[in-house]
């Protein structure tokens, strides 16, 4: 498994089709903290990613990263468009030029991707956040930054569902959601939710 | 995106306002206009709404009218919430998006407008708008 610009398509095209096929969730899990939009909000961006790598595909991890970058920026029009962006640009940028990147590579650069998330949104771990599902996703892929994709991959996915489902206690301290105060435990964060989609196509990607 | 002052600005400090809706950013920019008085008025754009004219931000939009607005002396963003402020930001930090000297203000919005419109209109620098904008932060209402 070569992790070149094929592959970084690959797992856009993936996380457009996920997206797609749970955008109705997403924006059920945004209706009672969020405006209902995170759903129809990423499918739109996604989709946009998606078409703009099928008409240009770029030769670089971090070209297609920063493409797809621009098209969350610029057609979400929610917060998860800038903050999906940034972490994408940020990412990407960590590659520079290279034609392919590592196991370690990749999660060094996702850390890189997650921190410029944090400093943003000025959110941390524990927010009730998107970063709830991927600092642990980041971790885990650390932590397997040895093995193989495929297994390296799935242990990031397995970290980030495992924190998209531990946000349901947390008491929201960023964005809309915050306002609710008490009121918004009890409830799944959507952005973290997404996040844990975005590793798990991550994963999908590798297992080929 | 509402046009700019009715004047020919040269010089002067560009301001942009960016809300979730349309609505607001265009009657944020008129009235600050508005209070601004007569004489000449710095360029003033707004950026609400997102691309369909729904509530959410363009940045696209949001790039546009800075560029409409910049007259080589700076350009002050000012934004209501969430997405708009994040657009902003993930713009500023990607260099090219928005003209050089571009600079997202910490202010109250409809306060800060009207701060930022009568100091930039007055010829004051980037840095005497944003400082202004700013202060409009402890303008107490009780």
């Amino acid at each position: 498994m070569t992790l070149d610009a094929e592959f970084f398509r690959r797992w856009m095209a993936g996380t457009a089709a996920a997206v797609e096929a749970d955008a109705d969730r997403l924006t059920e899990l945004d209706s009672p903290i969020g405006d209902a939009d995170h759903g129809s909000n990423l499918r739109r961006g996604f989709a946009a990613v998606a078409a703009a790598l099928e008409k240009e595909p770029p030769d670089t991890p971090g070209g297609v990263l920063a493409l797809a970058s621009r098209q969350l920026i610029s057609t979400v029009g929610g917060a998860s468009g800038p903050l999906y962006g940034m972490l994408l640009r940020r990412t990407g940028k960590t590659f520079g030029d290279a034609a392919q990147v590592s196991v370690a590579e990749f999660a060094q650069a996702l850390r890189v991707g997650a921190d410029a998330v944090a400093q943003l949104g000025g959110a941390a771990a524990g927010d009730k956040t998107m970063l709830d599902a991927l600092l642990p996703g980041v971790e885990a892929l650390d932590a397997a930054r040895g093995e193989e994709p495929r297994v390296a991959f799935a242990a990031a996915r397995d970290a980030a569902e495992s924190g998209a489902l531990a946000t349901v206690p947390l008491r929201a301290r960023k964005g809309r959601a915050s306002y609710l105060g008490e009121r918004s435990v009890g409830h799944q964060d959507p952005g973290a939710t997404s996040s844990a989609l975005l590793l798990r196509a991550l994963a999908e990607a590798a297992a080929g | 995106m509402s046009g700019s002052g009715a004047q020919p600005a040269a010089g002067l400090v560009g301001v942009v306002l960016v809300s979730h809706s349309a609505a607001v950013a265009a009657s944020v920019a008129a009235l600050a206009q508005g209070l601004a008085g007569g004489g000449r008025s710095a360029p003033v754009a707004a950026a609400g709404g997102d691309a369909d004219g729904g509530l959410g931000t363009s940045a696209d939009l949001v790039a546009e009218a800075a560029r409409s607005v910049d007259r080589g002396a700076g350009v002050a963003v000012l934004a209501d919430l969430g997405s708009a402020v994040l657009t902003v930001k993930a713009l500023l930090a990607d260099e090219d998006e928005l003209p050089p000297g571009t600079r997202l203000l910490d202010a109250p919005f409809v306060e800060g407008a009207v701060a930022a419109v009568v100091t930039a209109s007055a010829g004051a620098p980037l840095a005497d708008v944003a400082a202004a904008a700013s202060e409009a932060y402890t303008y107490r209402k009780l």
